[in-house]
């Protein structure tokens, strides 16, 4: 029987063995591709013994905390550490990177997390990317990109962590990029091709900022290691009489800059919507285990080094990006759209959670979400797939008696996202809203932000709920659309669909790509891959709809192309025989040729089906306890507080617990008041939104189309994601080439053209300096002639004979300063 | 054997130029294999020097070889290394060995290109095991000319042009050199008791000392009201900036790439660069350590404007070999930046750099011979969806833009993070506002590559170029040597470090930092 004590000695060895196993299968994927035919179904497996050893593990962690001990482990327990850039012991600590693995109970609730989705999403993928050109390759960038993930939750310093983020965000980039090799899919091929490219350099704005706040620690404190520098932050904070030093802020804001980043905050979010032009188990990966997730990681590991300042920043960041991102999810028609964007808006409640003092709320809407989204994604995938890749869900409808397991998998997860009670996400939802109560219900903590924080949190939850369920509505309730060649939108969704086809996704990329594309064919270096010149494409297709009715919709088919609906027959129907074979191959859904959506194969709902039993219990094992879901504390609460994170010492200095019998009393109060409160909004919010939902798309369907008509302008400008990246493009890239263009002229002229001019020069002279060379300092030159018969040769290939007399005179002229000096 | 070892391995392609000159030019598959052992020996060589005899716990001289030569001058055959010149010893010796098989596909005159190239190894490697300024100065002269024919003879249709720009300013930059060679040898001829008045280890001995003040020199100290440390400095900095190069004197290499046959890119942009980061090193700082104080700022900054501009240029580029050029200007901006930070982390990041950027810049160019050599130009608007039929190609570019651009885990990241990290913690006033700045390259590197990844071989395929054939074995094998280095220096970089510390740490004592 195994122990569920923590063992050192043995424990850190399968810790290791965890990031390697995914490693080691991308190494025999791509190399031995060909010899290995089952090299998918290898992968998973690896995944699963990975998601065994995880939740293994994770489970040892949960022990030791019902037992009441600080779970938190490092390596060098056992004598595991790496000397980096010097090989260990050749150098002291403070001038090498000496790498550990840290086990702590944030580590091993997200590494278990991460080993769980990565295998769903791999079980899925053999399913849903199966028929793919690219079907291995996809495999072994996967788990590449699992491998990067789960190194980063192990890594015990920030530079570790900084090495696997970036490395995640290299294999994010050939994810997203995965259709950008196939041109058999010709509307995300366009779109990829610019969009991984987008997804990589946005990320590495955050990066780059990240990497500074790395310097300013390194040049401070001269460790990296976690633990260090959260003793190492509190006594620079107590030797500065209990003020954070300005440089700290500095650098709390740079690192915050790389949550920004990689987690997709306000304003730099704009790359993620983007990224589902990878395929769907990507995104999956993406919002829910790995790279989001990263950022917020992030916080939770460096939140002591946060100063107050750097928190009201994180508070309004994300509070900001939960709502702005929720409106926008209100607008979409792409399935995938309105979940990216509810990711968006999700990170913003964990960003602004640890923005609010509430760091392990943050940290377990994070878990909690993991799971949810994961499944949300892959069950828009399976509806996908099941739709022969139509994602617009006014081409969607009544799908809830066609794919049955999907639904109620994506109905669950709906559930819990919308933050219904005993739902995974309440619990931790409700945590993040408890927060912000904690927070200005206290007079001494009570701040303008915080309250503004609470305020857009609480309407970004209404919001979730409402576009989730109008996700559910539209893609499962109601009729099928999508046969309907003529009249493809019901009188409810034309009524809706006031400016036509869907500018906010497909054909806007559509047009993206087709603008990407004039620019390679001209050669035109410009920004605007994918901005100016479709900028009046918008205009004409948000306002152009009401004069010329139904003609625009064909123009937006482009989009979709692999749907087969557009009249552009041939593309459509090369992707439609890739179709007709894989679902053959899946055994039983030749019928479906016909355009049926169906059920997808076994693979893909096993997997479905386990995130969805997460997005239940995932939050809290309640079915253990149903009568105490209110009271006693869900499992992450348990396992991950303040003093398990970052030590006792830490905790009570960044997370000061009261002191003294009233304020013990006070606080207690407080909390009881918060939690109450918290509990009566969420509910409230969440009912709220739910219940606009099923009044506007299912009781009055008229509704939606008369609130837009009301809203003007101002839904077009949600609807076009508040024109930020047309903004973006407008500015940072309009100035980065303007500055390109200016720097290569300096170079050709200034520079080059200085150089040329004195080349110029030379040669005039050397007209002169030749003839003098010839009567006056013959005998120099002699020794030169020396050397010029051995390479006489080649001399004479090169075709002219000025260069000798280059040679000469300069060598000449060195030799003769030469002795000048040495006799002088 | 060993005693002798770094002559052996210096000399040998000599012989080989030697043999090849006995070879009828008909039989050009002799003059490869003669070739390929002529460089493949030195390689073997100093991998064994490297892997075997070389040892890491010292930071002085090792190998060394010291003869009397020029007795007139009291110059010496002095050679000797250390953990600065190993590592580039031994990456010249394998780009040299690599360069070979690499020029396979070139045609026209191949015993004389061949002789050349075995020259060109003899002149670089000269250069870094050089411990006397003579023959330093010499060393470097025979390396100019080899490279001059090659660019000229066997480059592209401007090569005439290129082939000129790049003597003439690289000359220029040795003559400056040579002035300053010839002012110190008096200087140090003055002082007394002096047998080895070239000697760089000496010059830098009594410059430590304070006694290389000019002093000896006909007009004393100063000239030109100013000190002569500082007139020593300049002109052998800028004999060297000029090799690396750095902006403002760049841009002869743009012209020199574009137009030299790929293999000569490839040891072009591999290790000549290199020298010129080396000369600073061990030829330049340590000798004015003074005047190196002085401008550490300067240099700094000329590393940061280096950085920046270099990709911002690259990134306006159409032409994909003349963007690369221009990723090696900027790559170059971090050797500068991390030795004007003084710092231990800022000169071993500098020296990884150059090591790194050598395997990675020779990727890049590997990449570019791949594509010219089908379609016969490098318009980068010109090509499109190229992965679809070269997936091969796109891969091994791909984790070779990747080296470039600094990813984690590859081995520029580790150079360009010690650089940064070290250049941050210098003393220096302004360094870390410096260091800011040198961040923006990072984006924009990404950018360019990427840009260019995007319009090489994403999107649509161009019909012209759908019969390509993927990356031919040769190819895949001169190609795999160098991204092995990078990905295996990227997750152990102490096989490097751990070579440099001892002599870095020395080096740092001796410029008093």
């Amino acid at each position: 029987m195994m122990s569920l004590a923590f063992d050192p000695a043995t424990d850190f060895k399968l810790l290791l063995a965890v990031p390697a196993i995914p490693l080691v299968g991308y190494v025999l994927q791509i190399f031995l591709r060909k010899r290995l035919p089952h090299g998918d179904k290898l992968l998973t497996l690896g995944m699963f013994v990975v998601m065994c050893l995880t939740v293994y593990l994770g489970a040892k962690g949960l022990h030791a905390a019902y037992a009441g001990e600080r779970f938190f482990h490092h390596s060098s327990e056992a004598g595991l550490e790496f000397g980096w850039l010097y090989s260990t012991g050749t150098v002291p600590a403070a001038q090498n990177l000496v790498m550990g693995v840290l086990y702590d109970p944030l580590g091993a609730a997200m590494l278990a997390v991460v080993g769980i989705v990565s295998f769903c999403v791999h079980l899925f993928s053999i399913g849903y990317v199966h028929g793919d050109k690219r079907y291995s390759i996809f495999f072994a960038n996967i788990s590449l990109f699992t491998f990067a993930m789960l190194g980063l939750v192990l890594a015990d310093n920030l530079l570790v962590l900084f090495i696997f983020w970036e490395l995640m965000g290299a294999m994010s980039y050939l994810l997203i990029g995965h259709f950008s090799h196939d041109p058999g899919q010709p509307f995300f091929h366009r779109w990829a091709t610019w969009a991984c490219k987008k997804a990589f350099l946005t990320t590495r704005v955050g990066d780059v900022l990240l990497f500074v706040g790395i310097f300013i620690l390194w040049d401070k404190f001269h460790t990296l290691r976690f633990t260090e520098l959260w003793a190492a932050a509190k006594e620079t904070v107590a030797a500065n009489g209990g003020e954070f030093p300005t440089w700290l802020t500095w650098a709390g804001l740079c690192v915050f800059g790389g949550t920004v980043g990689k987690s997709a905050q306000f304003p730099l979010h704009i790359w993620l919507p983007d990224a589902m032009a990878g395929p769907t188990p990507v995104s999956a990966m993406i919002h829910a285990a790995t790279m989001v997730a990263a950022g917020v990681f992030l916080l939770g590991r460096m939140y002591p080094l946060l100063s107050p300042t750097v928190l009201s920043v994180v508070t309004v960041v994300g509070a900001t990006t939960a709502l702005f991102a929720a409106t926008i999810g209100t607008t979409c028609y792409d399935l995938k759209a309105v979940l990216a964007y509810s990711t968006i808006s999700q990170l913003g409640f964990m960003v602004a959670a640890v923005g609010l003092g509430g760091v392990v709320a943050g940290m377990f809407h994070m878990t909690t979400h993991a799971f949810f989204k994961a499944c949300l994604f892959l069950s828009a995938g399976s509806v996908i797939h099941g739709c022969h890749h139509v994602q617009d869900m006014r081409l969607m409808g009544g799908l809830r008696k066609k794919m049955p397991i999907t639904f109620a998998c994506m109905l669950i997860c709906t559930l819990a996202i919308a933050g219904v009670p005993y739902f995974a996400g309440f619990f931790s939802k409700d945590e993040v809203i408890k927060a912000g109560f904690l927070k200005i219900l206290d007079r001494r903590t009570f701040d303008g932000w915080s309250l503004y924080a609470l305020l857009a949190l609480s309407l970004a939850a209404a919001l979730t709920a409402f576009y989730m369920f109008r996700l559910i509505f539209l893609t499962f309730y109601g009729e099928y659309r999508g046969n309907q060649k003529q009249h493809r939108f019901s009188a409810m969704l034309a009524a809706e669909g006031v400016e036509g086809p869907d500018p906010n996704e497909h054909a806007a990329h559509d047009d993206h790509g087709a603008a990407h594309g004039a620019h390679d064919d001209h050669g035109h270096a410009h920004a605007q891959d994918h901005g100016h010149a479709h900028g009046d494409e918008h205009g004409h297709a948000a306002h152009g709809h009401a004069a010329h009715g139904h003609a625009a919709h064909g123009h937006a088919a482009h989009g979709h192309a692999a749907h087969g609906h557009a009249k552009h027959a041939p593309a459509p129907k090369v992707a439609h025989v890739v179709h007709a074979e894989k679902h053959d191959e899946h055994g039983g859904h030749a019928e479906h040729h016909a355009h049926e959506p169906h059920e997808s194969p076994l693979v893909m709902t096993v997997a479905l089906m386990i995130l969805g039993l997460l997005g239940i219990f995932g939050g809290h094992f309640w079915l253990t306890e149903p009568q105490n879901v209110f009271n006693a504390h869900p499992w992450f609460e348990k396992l991950v507080t303040p003093t398990t994170l970052y030590g006792e010492e830490i905790a009570s200095w960044c997370a000061p617990e009261p002191v003294g019998e009233a304020a013990v009393e006070h606080f207690e109060h407080l909390e009881h008041a918060a939690h109450l409160d918290a509990l009566i909004v969420s509910s409230i919010v969440a009912g709220t939104g739910i219940l606009l939902a099923i009044l506007f798309y299912l009781v009055w369907p008229g509704i939606p189309g008369r609130i837009v008509a009301f809203l003007g302008q101002a839904y077009t400008a949600v609807r076009r994601k508040y024109y930020i990246d047309e903004l973006v493009d407008a500015t940072v890239l309009k100035l980065t080439w303007k500055l390109t263009y200016f720097q290569k002229w300096i170079d050709e002229n200034v520079i080059d053209g200085l150089v040329k001019t004195v080349g110029a020069l030379n040669k005039f002279l050397g007209v002169f300096a030749a003839l003098f060379d010839k009567i006056v300092i013959d005998g120099a030159v002699n020794a030169v002639a020396l050397a010029s018969q051995v390479f006489g040769a080649a001399f004479r290939l090169v075709q002219t004979g000025r260069i000798q007399q280059y040679a000469a005179f300069a060598v000449g002229g060195a030799v003769l300063t030469a002795a000048w000096l040495i006799l002088a | 054997m060993t005693e002798h070892l770094l002559s052996w391995i210096t000399f040998l392609p000599l012989i080989g130029m030697g043999l090849i000159f006995f070879v009828p030019s008909t039989n050009t598959a002799l003059v490869k294999t003669i070739a390929l052992i002529a460089t493949g020996i030195p390689f073997l060589l100093a991998t064994w020097l490297y892997f075997g005899l070389f040892s890491k716990t010292t930071g002085e001289l090792q190998f060394v070889e010291r003869v009397d030569w020029i007795s007139g001058i009291q110059a010496q055959y002095y050679i000797g290394i250390d953990g600065l010149s190993l590592p580039l010893v031994w990456l010249s010796t394998l780009l040299l060995f690599i360069g070979v098989p690499a020029s396979f596909g070139i045609e026209k005159s191949q015993k004389a290109y061949y002789a050349l190239l075995m020259l060109l190894e003899v002149g670089i490697n000269g250069v870094f095991v050089s411990q006397d300024y003579f023959l330093f100065y010499v060393f470097w002269e025979v390396m100019l000319l080899p490279m001059y024919f090659l660019i000229g003879i066997w480059g592209g249709p401007r090569r005439e042009y290129a082939a000129i720009k790049f003597f003439l300013y690289t000359l220029a930059g040795s003559v400056l050199m040579l002035v300053a060679v010839v002012a110190l040898r008096i200087d140090m001829g003055g002082i007394e008791g002096m047998q080895a008045p070239f000697s760089i280890p000496e010059m830098m001995a009594k410059a430590k000392a304070g006694l290389l003040t000019g002093a000896h020199l006909p007009f004393g100290g100063t000239l030109l009201g100013m000190q002569f440390t500082t007139w020593v400095f300049w002109f052998l900095f800028i004999g060297f900036a000029i090799k690396v190069p750095i902006v403002p004197f760049h841009t002869w290499l743009p012209d020199a790439h574009v137009e030299a046959p790929t293999p000569i890119s490839v040891i072009l942009a591999g290790i000549l660069l290199k020298l010129g980061g080396y000369g600073m090193i061990r030829a330049c700082f340590p000798i004015v350590p003074s005047a190196f104080h002085e401008f550490a700022y300067v240099l700094g900054v000329i590393g940061v404007v280096s950085i920046v501009y270099g990709a911002f240029v690259a990134l306006g580029q159409t032409d994909f070999k003349r963007m690369v050029a221009y990723s090696s200007v900027s790559h170059m901006g971090y050797v500068l930046l991390g030795l004007a930070a003084m710092t231990t982390w800022g000169t071993t990041g500098a020296a990884l750099q150059m090591f790194n950027h050598g395997t990675s810049a020779a990727v890049l160019f590997l990449v570019v011979g791949v594509i010219y050599d089908r379609a016969h130009h490098r318009d980068l608007n010109g090509f499109g969806g190229l992965s679809q039929i070269m997936p091969k190609y796109w891969a091994l570019t791909t984790l070779g833009f990747f080296a470039a651009l600094g990813l984690p885990g590859l081995a520029g990241f580790v150079a360009e993070a010690m650089t940064l990290l070290g250049a941050y913690e210098s003393a220096l006033p302004g360094m870390k506002t410096l260091v800011l700045i040198s961040v923006i390259g990072i984006v924009i590197t990404a950018a360019f590559l990427l840009y260019a990844m995007q319009r090489v071989f994403l999107g649509k395929l161009n019909p012209k170029y759908a019969g390509y054939k993927d990356m031919t074995p040769r190819e895949l094998l001169c190609q795999a040597p160098f991204l092995f280095l990078c990905v295996a220096l990227g997750i152990f970089p102490f096989f490097l470090t751990d070579v440099m510390r001892a002599s870095i740490d020395q080096w740092m004592a001796t410029m008093g930092g």
